[in-house]
């Protein structure tokens, strides 16, 4: 595919009209959809997960809900959140949400990460953890908005979906979509998933009475690899702590990348004063010294 | 301080005289005894393995340069807080031994204030006030004990991690740890600078732990005539006309 899009012409000389074949290939970011409104929680994604993945056993928590376990963890990365919320009218409404990495376009983690090639984003928009290059400094912890890497102790790396990127390279969809009975998890490019998405947001609000119907991609981070339909997207909270304007610390913009290198090099100007010191100052010795030569001009005096 | 920390710094120093020695010359004055000699390089030991392994972390330029001399990334991650810890433990007992001489005086203001004339060269003795430390040694020093409270409340919440103490403030003891080392690393220029080739004759102070007369009543004139009873500018003059290059 990536072959044939870099043999695209797309300039041609003398050429009267459209460039032959222009337009007809898409440069495409991969994108998972997923409609809460459609979802069953019947956690075949999860198995799903752990299965394609080869993860070790974890062990679920009960905490009387449905959930499996109150997060996400280094071998169980996509789990659904079951949330029970009470409408104005006294009436519950069930709000299952699949959370998992959500493949920013802008990652906080990338950039809070300092260790060589330990975060890598492919050109497809998926995020994908080098665990190889990772030092385990946790840095992408706090980088994260949806609280997604996670730490193993005994490895001392830090684990989280990888959008099957293994699967999606050989042009298969992820486990969960596969796995999907309802149909509300769905796998494509970026655009057809955002046009589907905002259909469904348009029907549920037309034809369904959800008012506040819509799309959560959020902006502040230059969107998502993942998208969700929600009944309600003024409120992105209820579904289990989605924040509404997900935010990258801005230690890890402005510092890491305009004030570290400028710091860093204000730094080695200090040592470069103290040499110019030496040389053009001079050292003070212990007294008493020799008297001074009276010295006009360099040597000729 | 209370009597307490006296008596550990003073039995520290009794011990530590006995495993090393403190060879004075004729000639000579006694500046830092065995046990402040080992607290200080086991501090710049410290410091330096902090600060190549810190560094490496801190600056993507830098990475693949400084993490191998520990055994790559995740070891330089590894042992970068047990450095850090080190640096701490050995600096505060630095600090009971000096916080006596390090107190802060209406003579140290009045260096500062008076700190163009040191960096130009043009005062060739310090003033009669001067003690066992400067105004401007002890300047670095508190901002090494400033420095140490910074690194340890902001490396603690770095090595624990965003789990616990939530994602901003790790993003903020970050930046705080960062420029805390930044400082200390202009420092550390200025210190080796002075303490070598900027001042010479004080790096012996550090290595056998004695320091010439001469040296003693040029940078430390209050301290020589504490020690000496004898003025030092007076001492400084009689050296002056017994030279041989005077005619």
């Amino acid at each position: 595919m990536s072959d044939r899009r870099t043999l695209q012409i797309k300039q041609m000389s003398a050429h009267p009209g459209p460039i032959p074949g222009e337009g007809v290939q898409r440069g495409f970011d991969v994108c998972k959809l997923i409609d809460t409104t459609t979802c069953i929680g019947c956690k075949a994604c999860e198995v799903a997960c752990v299965e394609w993945n080869d993860m070790p056993f974890s062990a679920t928590t009960f905490d009387n809900t449905y959930q499996t376990m109150p997060e996400t963890r280094w071998n169980f990365w996509n789990l659904i959140k079951f949330n029970e919320h009470q409408r104005a009218d006294g009436t519950i409404q069930w709000l299952m949400r699949k959370d998992q990495c959500m493949h920013c376009a802008d990652p906080g983690c990338l950039r809070a990460c300092p260790a060589d090639g330990a975060i890598v984003q492919y050109t497809n928009g998926i995020v994908d953890f080098q665990q190889e290059n990772c030092i385990g400094c946790e840095f992408c912890v706090s980088g994260c908005p949806f609280d997604i890497p996670k730490f193993n102790k005994t490895t001392k790396k830090v684990y989280k979906c990888t959008l099957c990127s293994d699967r999606v390279g050989q042009g298969l969809e992820p486990a969960c979509i596969k796995a999907c009975p309802t149909g509300c998890l769905k796998f494509g490019t970026k655009d057809d998933m955002k046009f589907i998405a905002e259909t469904r947001a348009t029907q549920l609000r037309d034809h369904f009475g959800y008012d506040k119907a819509g799309v959560y991609d959020p902006q502040s981070i230059g969107g998502t690899h993942v998208i969700y339909v929600l009944h309600d997207a003024t409120q992105p909270e209820l579904y289990g702590g989605l924040p509404k304007d997900p935010q990258i610390p801005w230690s890890y913009t402005v510092w890491k990348w305009l004030a570290k290198p400028v710091l860093g090099t204000f730094t080695l100007f200090g040592l470069l004063g103290v040499c110019l010191h030496y040389v053009m100052v001079g050292p003070r010795r212990p007294q008493p010294e020799p008297p001074e030569k009276e010295v006009l001009d360099g040597n000729r005096g | 301080m209370g009597t307490a920390v006296e008596r550990f710094d003073q039995k520290a120093h009794h011990a530590f005289d006995k495993l090393g020695q403190n060879h004075v010359y004729e000639g000579e004055l006694l500046r830092h005894r065995v046990y402040t000699r080992f607290l200080h390089w086991m501090v710049a030991l410290f410091f330096f393995l902090a600060l190549f392994s810190g560094f490496g972390i801190y600056l993507p330029w830098l990475f693949r340069w400084f993490t191998p001399i520990f055994g790559g990334g995740p070891l330089s991650r590894a042992m970068h807080p047990w450095f850090g810890v080190a640096f701490v433990a050995f600096f505060a007992l630095q600090t009971l031994n000096w916080i006596k001489p390090m107190r802060w005086t209406s003579g140290d203001t009045r260096w500062i204030r008076n700190i163009r004339s040191v960096v130009s060269g043009s005062e060739k003795m310090e003033p009669p006030d001067t003690g066992f430390f400067n105004a401007g040694q002890k300047v670095q020093f508190w901002e090494i004990v400033a420095g140490c409270v910074v690194y340890l409340i902001t490396g603690i919440i770095l090595w624990v991690g965003a789990d616990t103490f939530g994602r901003w403030t790790v993003a903020i003891s970050y930046v705080l740890h960062d420029i805390s080392a930044l400082i200390m690393l202009g420092g550390i220029f200025i210190h080796i600078y002075l303490s070598t080739i900027g001042e010479p004759g004080t790096f012996q102070a550090m290595t056998r732990g004695a320091v010439s007369e001469a040296w003693a009543w040029t940078f430390h004139p209050a301290w020589y005539q504490q020690v000496t009873g004898r003025d030092p500018y007076q001492a400084c003059e009689e050296a002056r006309r017994r030279m041989s290059w005077r005619s």
